[in-house]
């Protein structure tokens, strides 16, 4: 559980951009907040953000971490429009779900499901809805990125 | 339709278009560095595609982490040195050739009003300060534009922000610039286009309104920009022989809503740690200590920047708790600011001057802030560990602000230097 206006400064700060190993990155993952993430991660986990998750730069970087490190998906009330188009590009979810920041609690389990845009909080019994992904976004994560999409697009087009 | 709606029509090939409707953009320029290019470059060739698709639309700038910081940066420009080669990328920046990214596309020409310009660094949004689209994608999807040269984006809802008044002395564009981000908020203008408008831009130089343009993305904005007039025709034609086609808002454009800001009675202002948005007067904090102070960055390390931090600091001495780091935004500029005595007024001050490039604004060197620091600047980001540590603190100001905090050793208000306190 992450609040507002979450950055891509602390998501992964700008020291690490040098590394091209993702598995290298996600060691440093929400460094910035919390050293401890990429533990806490690794067994799988959805981040919950507030209003404008993933402000800040372009980096890419920024959600490589976050995917590599075992984030499997981020919920939030709103995100930063780089951030938005990079994650989905990389292939990892990232949903717009309104009230999502104040209803779930830290350590909850959730259930997300990316076609239907349902979020049910089984520890709470909560159920709310996200944004629908748009069907072309949803070809992209099923792709699991943009590269295979369009190397897939390139050879149908060949 | 607005001039952003205008632009995107054009280069999708379409007659009109209109909010949330999705186009695919033809792209005129594609802009890269040593931090996200070898990412995608990486992709690219994962892509599978050998040749880009047009080596003259595409601009390498070497910015970041310039001359190189270590091993691992030095690999990095290599990657991208070797990619410009192969790709027979003519508009590439080595050390010693450019500058800040931001600057050089400008000052070389690869700026010009009515295109759709990408670059893979959220301040790819300057350019529209020349009537222009720019926004700042990842790296993968750069290498997307390197195959296809094409990129969908949504047709944004458009904020208009009407600035009028004369600014009083000693207060900037930049001091303009953080009182809208205060006003609008670090979220206010997500996935939206922000432009800027009314008598007070129309009197702003070309440096002035980069400093606005700038900074769009830290409303959240996907595009910032300012109709083209004959100061940008000017300023575009004297930087390149191609032909460009200058589009404006029609009469009857729509907008979101409409943003009024009046500079009359504006003063100086500081964005205060850890985000943009959290803007005060700088009369209200004024007495900070300050350990660093660094003028420089895409934001404000333009030669109109240095004229005026000059001027606050000709013929006296930073405070000896204060390390002051000036960086020219680009060899151009460097060498105007030397030509016209402005590098001597610096070091005479006590400043370190270093060579163009983003220096210490992203923390990656020149000027790293250890625990507990506290640093002003004229950069554009103050978020927690940006410049360094964690547990320093950024100071967001404008350059005659920051001087002025630099003499004084602690964070001060210009205004009163200048009448003799």
């Amino acid at each position: 559980m992450f609040g507002n206006n979450i950055d891509t400064d602390v998501i992964l700060p700008g020291p690490y951009l040098v590394h091209t190993d993702p598995n290298e990155l996600a060691k440093h993952a929400m460094e910035g907040l919390d050293p401890k993430f990429p533990d806490k991660a690794s067994s799988g986990v959805i981040v919950v953000g507030g209003k404008n998750f993933g402000c800040g730069s372009s980096r890419e970087q920024a959600p490589i971490a976050l995917k590599y490190s075992g984030v499997k998906c981020v919920l939030a009330e709103s995100f930063a429009r780089i951030f938005y188009r990079n994650a989905i590009t990389i292939g990892l979810p990232v949903l717009v779900c309104a009230g999502v920041s104040s209803k779930v609690k830290e350590g909850d389990v959730l259930v997300v499901n990316l076609q239907t845009g349902k979020v049910e909080d089984e520890t709470s019994g909560i159920v709310l809805q996200a944004t629908k992904l748009p069907e072309f976004i949803m070809e992209i994560l099923e792709s699991e990125g943009l590269i295979s999409h369009l190397k897939r697009r390139f050879e149908t087009d060949e | 339709m607005n001039i952003i709606e205008k632009i995107l029509a054009n280069s999708s090939v379409k007659n009109e278009v209109s909010p949330g409707e999705i186009v695919e953009t033809n792209i005129n320029v594609a802009m890269t560095h040593d931090l996200t290019g070898p990412l995608a470059i990486k992709s690219f060739r994962e892509i599978g595609v050998k040749k880009v698709w047009d080596n003259n639309k595409v601009v390498i700038i070497l910015d970041h982490l310039v001359p190189a910081s270590s091993v691992i940066s030095a690999g990095l420009h290599n990657t991208v040195r070797e990619f410009a080669q192969e790709q027979n990328i003519k508009n590439f920046y080595d050390v010693g050739r450019g500058g800040v990214c931001h600057q050089v596309m400008p000052e070389q020409g690869h700026v010009r009003p009515g295109e759709v310009i990408v670059g893979s660094d959220s301040h790819t949004c300057t350019y529209g300060a020349f009537g222009t689209f720019a926004t700042g994608i990842g790296s993968t999807e750069m290498a997307a534009v390197f195959a296809t040269g094409k990129l969908w984006f949504k047709v944004p809802e458009v904020i208009k922000v009407n600035v009028t008044g004369k600014f009083q002395k000693l207060v900037s564009p930049k001091d303009l610039t953080l009182n809208i981000v205060g006003k609008i908020g670090a979220d206010g203008a997500i996935y939206k286009g922000l432009e800027f408008g009314g008598s007070t831009i129309k009197d702003m130089s070309i440096d002035g309104r980069m400093v606005l343009t700038n900074m769009a993305v830290e409303m959240g904005a996907k595009a910032g920009i300012i109709e083209p007039d004959q100061k940008t025709i000017d300023y575009v034609k004297s930087r390149t022989d191609k032909s460009f086609n200058p589009v404006k808002s029609s009469p009857d454009a729509t907008y979101e809503k409409v943003v009024d800001v009046n500079v009359s009675d504006l003063e100086p202002q500081v964005a205060i740690p850890h985000s943009v948005d959290n803007v005060k007067p700088v009369s209200e904090i004024e007495g900070i200590d300050v350990d660093q102070a660094f003028i420089g960055s895409c934001t404000n390390g333009r030669l109109e920047d240095l004229r005026s931090a000059a001027q606050i600091l000709n013929g006296k001495k930073i405070a000896s708790t204060v390390r002051l780091i000036v960086i020219p935004a680009s060899q151009e500029i460097y060498l105007n600011a030397l030509n016209e005595g402005i590098i001597k007024t610096f070091m005479d001050a006590g400043a370190t001057v270093g060579n163009p490039n983003c220096g210490p604004c992203l923390g990656g060197h020149m000027g790293i802030l250890a625990d507990d620091e506290v640093c002003i600047s004229t950069s554009n980001r103050n978020f927690i560990g940006r410049m360094g540590s964690t547990k320093s603190y950024v100071y967001l100001a404008s350059p005659v602000t920051v001087a002025t905090s630099a003499i004084k050793g602690k964070i001060a208000d210009p205004r009163k230097t200048m009448n003799g306190e």
